[in-house]
């Protein structure tokens, strides 16, 4: 059995979740303790499996009333797979008009999520 | 001769504060709101905020910083209510005439009601005298956070952050996403100033250590910054020697705190609370000055939007309803002060006819700790808390029944 001191990301409380877990056969969460709800006990499972971040940035925009168009994931995606998904969204451009909640980049890097447009842009007049 | 309107309600800054204000004082039934922006665009701050993590308590979502802003915009358009962008309010007067500047010229507008919202700005290097020279490469993290995602100009290849501020982590996530090396954040506070979640996603997720109790003593360079020394410090806050290092950089971003953006109101008498920086208010949020009301980071910066929209919706409502109503309340001003562990306490006085939400701040991380209000020994509401950061503002809802005939109230960290 091992601990661990992990801190929850799900919301702006940032529980410092005290984690008992073990490693063999597989990892398997035993008790977390200090979370002020549910939601902490599964994010801990899920972070010491396999941490997920959500990530935001923003692409280059041709034409546009804004130079760049803020973007984020749809769906939290691996946190060493970070890396890829952000010189996919470096390389890309796009043209205006933009709305918000378009998909601007689907599967960026073969990762399953989306980059979607967080703020619409007009064409430059 | 310069133009003069009447207006009934105006509110000064359209961030989330004024957005929500504008539109809480239309739906509280005020047909005549006007809503000031100096930006070519509403939203404010949250323009440049493109990371997630917004609404989490008002919409149950986690929005970036422009979705949030675009469900207030939507709102506020849908309730069609007058804005004039691009101007900016220069002056303001005990009889809130207020001198507004915009492409058309300048305007004067005597104002039923006044709803401030004008947000905060940050620290400087100069607001917190470092020492060395001024090369360029010194830039506030807000300052950084805006050319990079509004302009996309890169600040630099190797940088320093200091302070731990949630504005100092994100830009330290940023700056590493966008390939710029990220050596360390130095906070000269034993603590982090910062969220907990802001210091996992944002600065272990990317293994940039933050050092506590250092702080950076010197920075080099000519023209453009090329290190900076620091240091770790006693509890005094002064440097220990010995502990110095070099650090070879070309950008420093301070993180060092924000300033609410007070000018205007001290230029109306508004009485500000050397606390906070921001106005003295009673439980409607109206300022010292009658008719002239405060919301946001301009009254006490806030470190979650959320409680900004809340509060703003109970100004804007209270400046619809002076305005139309007239004051009916009852001159009574019941003092509430901060009390032991207390940083602050808002507002700073109540009637005890009204419900009223109590916010305040923490002096120092604790935990397992009872906040206590009491009217002298009388303890008129306790709360458990699991964990208490003077980064992080709590709040105390009170029924006005529990308030009948108190006299003062303190609040404290038991
Ligand atoms: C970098 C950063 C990161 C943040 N991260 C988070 C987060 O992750 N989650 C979260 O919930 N909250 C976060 N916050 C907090 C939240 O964004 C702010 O608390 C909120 O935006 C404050 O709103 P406001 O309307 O008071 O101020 P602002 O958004 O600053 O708006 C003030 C407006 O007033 C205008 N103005 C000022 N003076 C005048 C004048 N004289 N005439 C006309 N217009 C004027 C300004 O142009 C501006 O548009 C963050 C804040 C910052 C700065
Ligand atoms: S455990 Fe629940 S309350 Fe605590 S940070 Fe996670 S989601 Fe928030």
């Amino acid at each position: 059995m091992k601990t661990k001191e992990l801190i929850c990301i799900v919301c702006p409380n940032g529980c410092q979740l005290e984690v008992i877990y073990q490693e063999e056969p597989g990892i398997k969460v035993i008790s977390v303790s200090n979370n002020l709800c549910d939601k902490g006990e599964a994010w801990a499972a899920s972070e010491l499996e396999s941490p997920m971040r959500h990530i935001a940035s923003s692409i280059l925009v041709e034409r546009g009333s804004f130079k760049l168009v803020s973007v984020r994931t749809d769906q939290p995606i691996p946190l060493p797979a970070i890396h890829e998904v952000m010189e996919a969204i470096k390389k890309k451009r796009v043209q205006a008009p933009i709305v918000m909640n378009q998909v601007l980049i689907r599967n960026p890097a073969g990762v399953p999520t989306n980059i979607i447009a967080t703020r619409s842009v007009d064409v430059l007049i | 001769m310069m133009k003069r309107i009447k207006r009934k309600v105006v509110v000064i800054g359209g961030g989330p504060a004024g957005l929500a204000a504008a539109i809480s004082a239309k739906k509280a039934g005020c047909d005549d709101v006007l809503l000031i922006e100096r930006a070519r665009i509403l939203g404010g701050i949250l323009n440049q905020c493109i990371h997630d993590g917004f609404g989490l308590h008002r919409f149950k979502e986690a929005l970036s910083g422009p979705e949030y802003a675009q469900r207030f915009i939507d709102e506020f358009r849908s309730l069609d209510i007058d804005v004039m962008t691009e101007t900016i309010v220069l002056t303001m007067d005990r009889r809130r005439v207020l001198q507004v500047s915009s492409k058309a010229g300048l305007l004067e507008i005597q104002a039923g009601a006044v709803v401030l919202a004008m947000g905060c700005r940050e620290r400087t290097a100069g607001a917190i005298s470092l020492p060395g020279t001024r090369p360029a490469g010194v830039y506030t993290a807000g300052f950084a956070q805006n050319v990079m995602n509004l302009e996309n100009m890169m600040v630099g290849k190797r940088a320093v952050v200091l302070g731990s501020g949630d504005i100092g982590l994100i830009m330290a996530r940023r700056l590493t996403l966008e390939g710029a090396k990220v050596l360390a954040v130095f906070e000269i506070l034993p603590y982090s100033s910062g969220l907990p979640r802001n210091i996992q996603q944002c600065l272990n997720d990317y293994d940039i250590p933050l050092f506590l109790s250092t702080t950076v003593i010197k920075i080099h360079g000519e023209h453009r910054i090329d290190g900076v020394t620091v240091a770790q410090v006693d509890d005094r806050m002064q440097p220990i020697q010995g502990t110095e290092r070099y650090l070879d950089c070309d950008t420093l971003l301070l993180s060092v705190g924000l300033i609410p953006e007070n000018e205007l109101s001290q230029e109306a008498g508004v009485r500000l609370n050397p606390l906070t920086n921001g106005a003295f208010v009673d439980d409607t949020l109206m300022t010292s000055v009658p008719g002239v009301f405060a919301c946001g980071n301009v009254l006490h910066v806030h470190d979650l939007v959320d409680h900004v929209s809340a509060e703003a919706d109970s100004a804007g409502k209270n400046a619809a309803d002076y305005v139309q109503k007239g004051k009916n309340d009852p001159k009574i001003r019941i003092p509430v002060t901060p009390g032991e562990g207390i940083r602050y306490t808002l507002p700073q006085t109540i009637s005890g006819k009204r419900d009223v939400t109590l916010s305040f701040r923490v002096e120092e991380p604790a935990r397992n700790r009872r906040v206590m209000v009491c009217d002298g020994d009388r303890v008129v509401k306790r709360k458990k808390v699991i964990r208490l950061h003077p980064a992080e503002m709590v709040q105390i809802p009170l029924k006005k029944d529990i308030l009948k005939d108190v006299r003062s109230l303190k609040v404290y960290v038991e």
